[in-house]
């Protein structure tokens, strides 16, 4: 295509025509390896240096916030942050992964990786705050959980189901926001919520888009065409009914104005908490299951359910 | 998604070729050999894979197997295509393997003991998670509730499926919400851990049983082994991910050999349902046509069955 564009216009030629043919042509294929660029800026956005993480929430959100460490068994992960804080005239649980800025919190932070003992904290929080009747507020934002040989040894796997199992028994309400990254299984454990609430520049994925290409295109550097593939930005996991909502980011993305973010957060958290609190913990719990019961698009004996 | 011991097994119909040689001895064995030895090698003792309807044979007593949800097909939600179409992967899927999806499920008679039972494929598409597979273990849950039935799920998979996208994800959320129901009756859930277990599907209804199994030399770990060597940069342990080095750190709750699976599994069952009592007592006593047995543990059973409501055999046949 690009060859055939950059061939000099001749008088009585008309190159113009054949180009849109073919273009279109490739389109109906649905074969075009046109990446289209706004995906892969949102890939971009999600991951960018200076979007606010959950400590710059915090920071915004909760002024009293007081964080409470450890998995009571082996360490304590930074890769997620928990705690206690006031808000709006009730505690809340917050619990976020969280990413560092500079090298020294990168590494301190494990690049925003948590351990099994990340997600045993967040268990143990989560259970503490459904015994005292408080909310559970997650900020999801990880490339996904840490793969090493201790973690497996230590029970990755099972920290992370352990943490989907707590999830799903909390009789207290539960709101979650992806608020970069959230990167599979080691996002999800901390997204088995009331509601899921996506930030616009955000993304949710089964998989990063550069293991996808390696896996099914064996190209690492077909990501951009992965990425567009997966359907990961916040208005395509929408549409695909996987999240409650799409939260606006202030103008030119969360990165240009955390204090803009937060404000945008907390007002949607409010209403999201108050709707929630208004009804009764089983029937809370039971529409949570039917909520995620209905995840997912099968046929059965021929018919498209959804 | 890796595997470390290649393994070839006939796909469709299992071990009824000709010769095959252990990838893992090379020793020579027959096909009647292997068949006879649960498809586990007699010199070294490596457990080939099974496809899911041999392991239906292999744990379900004959005749007793009765299918449910059979009917399910992914339906592409994403339209997705990488070098080629996810629905031609999944025709030829189905083709080579016989199965509309990568697991199975139906109630069964195990040992003369009503149970719903779950089996994964690993040759369809990786044993991988989607949303059929999600919605299968939900029916699966339900059955078992409703008839009060104890679970069995043999699980084989590479994780959740990447051409389902997010929805394939959300698998992992919705089976772990069926795992809760199921504690609420409660109803007894063993997994039964194969070659390879990863993954979503480790990090989620696999590793929320009751009681963990696993066979010798399976694979389990969350990530791959090439994911893991790919980020610390330095080659694994041998026993990376095995069964036998999660037993060691406590992942699992035992490793027993294909030979024995059976009567461990009813055995498990048997003392969940029916308390202390059961161990005490044979398990295989016919009494009037059903899977009955004396002693305390009968009593035990009695009232759990009084207790639940449940009439026998409600599930249609």
């Amino acid at each position: 295509m690009a060859e055939l564009k950059r061939l000099p216009t001749l008088p009585g030629v008309h190159l113009k025509d054949e180009i849109a043919k073919i273009t279109h042509r490739l389109r109906d294929l649905g074969l075009s390896r046109q990446v289209d660029k706004a995906v892969w800026d949102k890939v971009e956005l999600a991951r960018h240096a200076q979007r606010p993480y959950t400590l710059d929430y915090i920071h915004h959100m909760f002024p009293g916030f007081i964080e409470l460490s450890g998995d009571r068994c082996f360490a304590d992960d930074a890769a997620i942050v928990a705690g206690l804080a006031a808000y709006m005239g009730r505690t809340i649980m917050v619990i976020g992964h969280q990413k560092g800025r500079d090298l020294a919190a990168r590494t301190r932070r494990n690049f925003g990786m948590p351990r099994p003992e990340g997600y045993r904290k967040a268990q143990r929080l989560m259970i503490l705050a459904d015994k005292f009747g408080i909310p559970v507020f997650t900020m999801i934002d990880t490339p996904g959980a840490f793969p090493g040989v201790a973690a497996e040894e230590r029970g990755q796997a099972g920290a992370i189901s352990a943490a989907l199992l707590c999830m799903a028994r909390l009789d207290v309400p539960t709101v979650a926001v992806i608020i970069g990254e959230g990167g599979s299984g080691g996002a999800l454990a901390l997204g088995l919520a009331d509601r899921v609430l996506m930030l616009e520049n955000s993304i949710y994925s089964v998989i990063s888009p550069e293991s996808c290409a390696a896996i099914l295109w064996k190209d690492s550097s077909e990501a951009h065409l992965a990425a567009q593939t997966l359907r990961l930005t916040s208005s395509q996991v929408a549409d695909l009914g996987a999240i409650d909502a799409v939260l606006p980011e202030p103008r030119g993305g969360a990165h240009r104005d955390h204090a803009g973010a937060a404000h945008i957060v907390k007002e949607v958290l409010e209403d999201n908490l108050r709707e929630l609190e208004a009804i009764r913990p089983l029937d809370r719990k039971r529409e949570r299951f039917a909520k995620f019961r209905r995840m997912g698009v099968w046929k059965e004996n021929g018919l498209t359910l959804f | 998604m890796a595997q470390r011991v290649s393994v070839n097994i006939s796909r469709r119909n299992g071990a009824s070729g000709g010769a095959e040689s252990c990838p893992q001895c090379k020793q020579l064995l027959s096909a009647v050999e292997l068949r006879d030895n649960y498809s586990v090698c007699p010199n070294c003792g490596n457990h080939f894979r099974l496809s899911a309807r041999e392991r239906v044979a292999m744990l379900a007593d004959s005749g007793t197997w009765n299918e449910i949800a059979a009917g399910l097909r992914s339906a592409d939600p994403l339209q997705f295509f990488d070098l080629r179409p996810y629905s031609e992967r999944l025709e030829e899927a189905e083709y080579d393997t016989g199965l509309g999806e990568a697991m199975i499920v139906g109630s069964c008679r195990i040992h003369k003991m009503d149970a719903v039972l779950m089996v994964m494929d690993f040759s369809f598409m990786g044993g991988s998670m989607g949303s059929v597979v999600g919605e299968k273990f939900w029916r699966a849950c339900e059955a078992a509730i409703e008839n009060r039935y104890p679970l069995v799920a043999v699980c084989a998979s590479g994780g959740a499926r990447m051409q389902e996208g997010i929805l394939s994800l959300l698998q992992m959320a919705k089976t772990t919400c069926a795992v809760e129901l199921l504690s609420e009756v409660p109803v007894p859930f063993i997994s039964i851990l194969t070659h390879p277990t990863t993954g979503g599907v480790l990090a989620s209804f696999a590793t929320l049983a009751d009681v963990i199994i696993a066979e010798p030399g399976a694979l389990l770990s969350f990530s791959g082994p090439r994911v893991i060597e790919q980020t610390i940069k330095e080659s694994l342990p041998d026993n990376f991910g095995l069964a036998e080095s999660n037993l060691n750190h406590g992942q699992i709750d035992m490793i027993v050999p294909r030979s024995q699976l059976k009567d461990r599994l009813v055995q498990i069952l048997g003392m969940l349902e029916g308390g202390v009592a059961c161990a005490l007592e044979p398990l295989w006593e016919e009494e009037a046509g059903r899977p009955g047995r004396r002693g305390p543990l009968a009593g035990a059973l009695g009232r759990i069955k009084a207790f639940a409501n449940a009439p026998w055999r409600s599930l249609k046949r």
